[in-house]
């Protein structure tokens, strides 16, 4: 997202600054209020029996611990599985034009909008055991939903278009001229890939793979419904948090949040770095197109 | 060249021989359209077409009559009526506060804006559980919020206004972020016209201003709503869900589906789906007139 | 390596980029192909490199059908209007990178790139990266990473168009040289009517999808074979007259022209270059004079060495330009409103309908 504007502007165009004073206090005071204030809180209650008593929380209960260990390795799957998917379709969409392109671009936002509770009820409906392939799953032995299969698909289904959304602006913008010079110079289809596309869009990439990650590691909604919140067993991170809550062990519940806390922090701390170097690259890139002699 | 009438077509210059052969459309010089569109392919429909399909088919197979029991039962029209009033009541109070964070983080400079504007992007990141969590606790009578809050009359947690306050939070990076970029890229040329020409600045606000970045304004306002609607994870914590009270949309289908009934919460969640759907459209369009407004416009 | 196109045929929906056009290239040839935009000259350009393939029509190179070879195996150099350089690589990269992609062992590689970078006047900016670069070095950059592979032909995509006029004409003097030096057979693309003149031996005129004359850059200038090539190439008056017994008429001055010896008259339209019509003082026998045509000066703009002189013939609202050298202008002392006499040292004549070219 944008950092304030530093562009070069002329003295602008200002009210009294009473009401600018105000306008900030007033803006201040909304995320102070919504978000600052909630954040601190969360690390405050987390260590209300100080860090000893924060890191017995965590480690000592085989659930939470279990729990942890499941997010850890669910969201990594996920968000593999969308950074293949997410390059495949920017690509796809980016590069080529076909019937049907418009409704696959719309389907890409389709998860985004859908309540999460809505899409994992859909998998439970073709997963679960009175569900489409319920019988088949059944006689395979295969367990989808209550396992961890079915956690990596509904946390698969609700990050699914943060990677694509990110690649399709950048690769359309770069326009396919670098491919096409690669292509007539002799490269094949990987190599261009590699070596032209993959250093361009590497920053998007990664900024991407930073809120999937975030969001997977995040989601709620449908894992709930697809794990059936077995502790011990298919309880993600935040679905632990609210099973400790349920069972009024609020400081333990605490002291996980504020591990999920601190990890979005993390995450936002990363957004930023990279939304500096694709500030960055972008100011290169335009100095490229621009015409004439610029050095 | 002075040219003074309009120039006639001219002939071939080289009459043509042989056969042309025909040939069909050419394929596309770039590699990995193939692979590309089979897994593009293969994931939208196995992880959106087929799950959402299985989902109305089965809200079909009920039959209409069925289809509307399970619906419209008078703890769903509770439900329906939860969530959309208080993700409404919501997208305003975020739609006005996301104005006014915007407005200042684009025009006003002051210390301590960057970390303001790094602060805006937390929700997006933060769990909704978490956030739910530490509401509930800050609401209570005991919590940080709540010890002055409650006294007041002020119920934050298990109530309506509980959900309102979460929602607020998660939808406000949409109401920010969407209206940010339009108020920044404003052509100030006109404001200081308009101030020239004597316009007071709530004028200049009303009249130069306002119309600028009204389609965002109403983009953002249409995000957070679609956001709110759908959300599950934090509403879960501080609303208490209370059914005909407090229970949104959501928690009624999952409350039925630990029931196993699964019909009614089909229904439910394909009631959700058409309105997060129809939604969706009314936000492209949106996006696209702001889109074309930006290029035409005032930047 | 010389190649041969026949009746190459492309369309983009419903607009026909390329309408049945055949072209020769010889071998060691510079090419221009020349027109306006839309004239479809990108479009060949771009069939011959293999990155569109056309709906109908053939390519031969050296005898073989390669109209349907993907691009990669053209073994075509080409050169983008834009550069293409591959952003986040070195100058030294982005030489190399036809050669990397084969595989080429790397001290070959390097001894190859050096010895570019020198052709190109580059040397010593292989660590560079392409936005460090003025455009000029990166159109030098372009060339030399098509030049690496040792390309069969050159291809260049209107290559200064994105250039300062200076520079343009420093580039243009150097790629001469630089062909006259290595002797690849060369096509580029170009709207610019100078560019093509000074750098091609051959020109390429095209519009609307087709050929409209090719030639040398003399042969189409003095001899352009349609309304559109003359109309084109330099500036132009044109006029409605007739053509009658092999003679043109042009505001009742005859103008030999052979080609239409019949004595049924027919109208004409009649094309004089500003420069090839001579300009003197109305002394008062003009009027008797039946070769040249009375006319009062509107406009004066000095342009450098040449006047281009804005006069309106007398009992006509139409409007003439006559270029003459600034001396003349200055010895006829030219000026707004003044009487002069215009007479035309030659004309071309081109008739509607199927076109009578001279």
């Amino acid at each position: 997202m944008s950092m304030a504007s530093t562009s070069p502007r002329r003295a602008a165009v200002r009210r009294t600054s009473a009401l600018d004073g105000l306008l900030v206090a007033a803006a201040i005071g909304v995320v102070a209020l919504f978000i600052v204030v909630p954040l601190v809180y969360v690390f405050h209650a987390a260590l209300a029996d100080g860090v000893r008593g924060w890191w017995a929380a965590l480690v000592r209960d085989p659930d939470t611990r279990h729990a942890i260990w499941l997010s850890l390795t669910v969201a990594p799957v996920a968000v593999a599985i969308n950074v293949v998917f997410g390059i495949a379709a920017a690509w796809l969409v980016a590069r080529f034009r076909f019937p049907g392109r418009s409704l696959l671009v719309s389907l890409f936002d389709v998860p985004f909008s859908v309540s999460p509770v809505v899409a994992g009820l859909a998998l439970v409906l073709i997963f679960g055991r009175q569900g489409l392939l319920g019988p088949t799953l059944a006689w395979l032995d295969w367990k989808v939903i209550f396992a961890w299969p079915g956690l990596v698909i509904a946390t698969t289904f609700v990050t699914l278009p943060l990677v694509v959304r990110e690649l399709i602006p950048v690769m359309e913008a770069t326009g396919p001229d670098e491919e096409l010079a690669a292509v007539t110079l002799g490269a094949s289809g990987w190599q261009v890939f590699t070596r032209v596309t993959l250093p361009n869009i590497r920053w998007a990439l990664l900024h991407g793979i930073v809120l999937a990650n975030a969001r997977a590691l995040g989601e709620f909604g449908a894992v709930y419904v697809v794990s059936g919140h077995i502790a011990g067993a298919t309880d993600t991170m935040p679905l632990r948090v609210e099973k400790l809550f349920q069972e009024y062990r609020t400081p333990a519940s605490m002291a996980l949040a504020s591990v999920l806390a601190g990890l979005a922090l993390v995450s936002l701390v990363a957004k930023f770095v990279i939304e500096r170097q694709i500030a960055a690259e972008h100011r290169d890139l335009e100095a490229v197109r621009t015409t004439g002699d610029a050095a | 060249m002075i040219a003074l009438a309009t120039p006639f077509e001219s002939a071939p210059l080289t009459p043509t021989v042989g056969t042309p052969r025909r040939r069909r459309r050419g394929r596309p010089v770039l590699p990995g359209f193939g692979t590309t569109a089979a897994v593009t392919s293969l994931v939208v429909i196995s992880l959106v077409v087929i799950p959402l399909t299985v989902l109305v088919a089965r809200a079909a197979s009920l039959g209409p009559a069925g289809f509307l029991t399970a619906a419209w039962t008078p703890r769903a029209r509770a439900a329906y009526g939860v969530s959309l009033g208080a993700s409404t009541l919501a997208a305003i109070a975020s739609t006005l506060f996301g104005l006014v964070v915007a407005w200042v983080l684009a025009r006003v400079p002051f210390r301590g804006r960057r970390l303001l504007d790094a602060f805006v992007d937390v929700p997006l990141a933060l769990p909704t559980a978490v956030a739910g969590l530490v509401y509930s606790a800050l609401y209570v009578k005991q919590g940080w919020l709540g010890a002055w809050l409650v006294p007041l009359g002020v119920q934050g947690a298990y109530s309506y206004l509980g959900i309102v306050l979460v929602l607020v939070f998660v939808s406000l990076p949409f109401t920010v972020r969407v209206v940010q970029p339009v108020i920044e890229s404003l052509d100030r040329d006109a404001e200081e016209a308009a101030l020239i020409l004597g316009a007071s600045g709530g004028q200049t606000f009303r009249r130069v201003i306002a119309p600028a970045i009204a389609p965002a304004v109403v983009t953002g306002f249409a995000m957070a709503l679609a956001r709110s609607l759908g959300e599950y994870g934090s509403v879960v914590f501080i609303s208490g869900n209370m059914p005909f009270k407090t229970e949104i949309a959501p928690v009624l289908i999952v409350a039925r589906l630990e029931e196993f009934a699964y019909a009614e919460a089909t229904a439910i969640a394909v009631v959700l789906l058409a309105l997060s759907l129809a939604l969706l459209v009314v936000i492209n369009v949106l996006q696209y007139r702001l889109a074309r407004s930006a290029a035409g416009g005032a930047s | 390596m010389s190649l041969y196109l026949r009746d190459i045929s492309k369309s983009f929906g419903t607009f026909r980029a390329l309408d049945r056009v055949s072209l020769d290239v010889h071998d060691g040839g510079l090419v221009a192909l020349l027109g306006p935009s839309g004239s479809g000259k990108t479009t060949l350009l771009r069939i011959i490199a293999g990155l569109e393939f056309p709906d109908e029509g053939l390519i031969e190179e050296d005898g073989a059908d390669i109209t349907q070879t993907h691009a990669r195996q053209r073994g075509v150099g080409f050169v983008f209007q834009h550069y293409a350089l591959f952003r986040h690589m070195s100058v030294f990269e982005n030489v190399a990178f036809g050669l990397r992609v084969r595989k080429v062992p790397r001290a070959e590689v390097t001894a190859r790139v050096e010895e570019l970078l020198r052709l190109v006047r580059l040397d010593g900016l292989g660590g560079r990266k392409p936005a460090q670069l003025s455009g000029g070095q990166r159109q030098r950059v372009a060339l030399a990473r098509a030049l690496a592979v040792r390309p069969k032909m050159l291809l260049l995509d209107e290559p200064f168009g994105a250039l300062d006029a200076k520079v343009r004409v420093e580039l243009r003097q150097w790629l001469r040289r630089l062909h006259d030096e290595i002797g690849m057979t060369s096509v580029f693309v170009t709207h610019d009517q100078e560019e093509a003149f000074e750098l091609a031996d051959e020109v390429v005129v095209m519009n609307h999808g087709r050929v409209e004359q090719r030639g040398s850059p003399t042969e189409v200038f003095d001899r352009p074979a349609t309304s559109f090539v003359m109309d084109f190439l330099g500036a132009v008056n044109v006029f409605h007259g007739r053509v009658e017994n092999g003679r043109a008429y042009w505001h009742g001055i005859p103008i030999d022209y052979p080609e239409y010896p019949h004595a049924q008259a027919r109208e004409a339209r009649v094309y004089l270059r500003p420069h090839e019509l001579e300009l003197t003082a109305d002394t008062g026998e003009a009027r008797h004079d039946t070769t040249s045509l009375p006319a009062s000066v509107l406009r004066v703009i000095r342009s450098g060495a040449i006047t281009r002189v804005a006069c309106r013939p007398h009992g006509s609202d139409t409007e003439l330009q006559v270029d003459v050298a600034t001396e003349q202008a200055g010895m006829l002392a030219l000026a707004p409103g003044r009487h002069v006499a215009i007479k035309p040292r030659r004309a071309r004549v081109f008739l509607p309908g199927p076109e009578y070219t001279i």
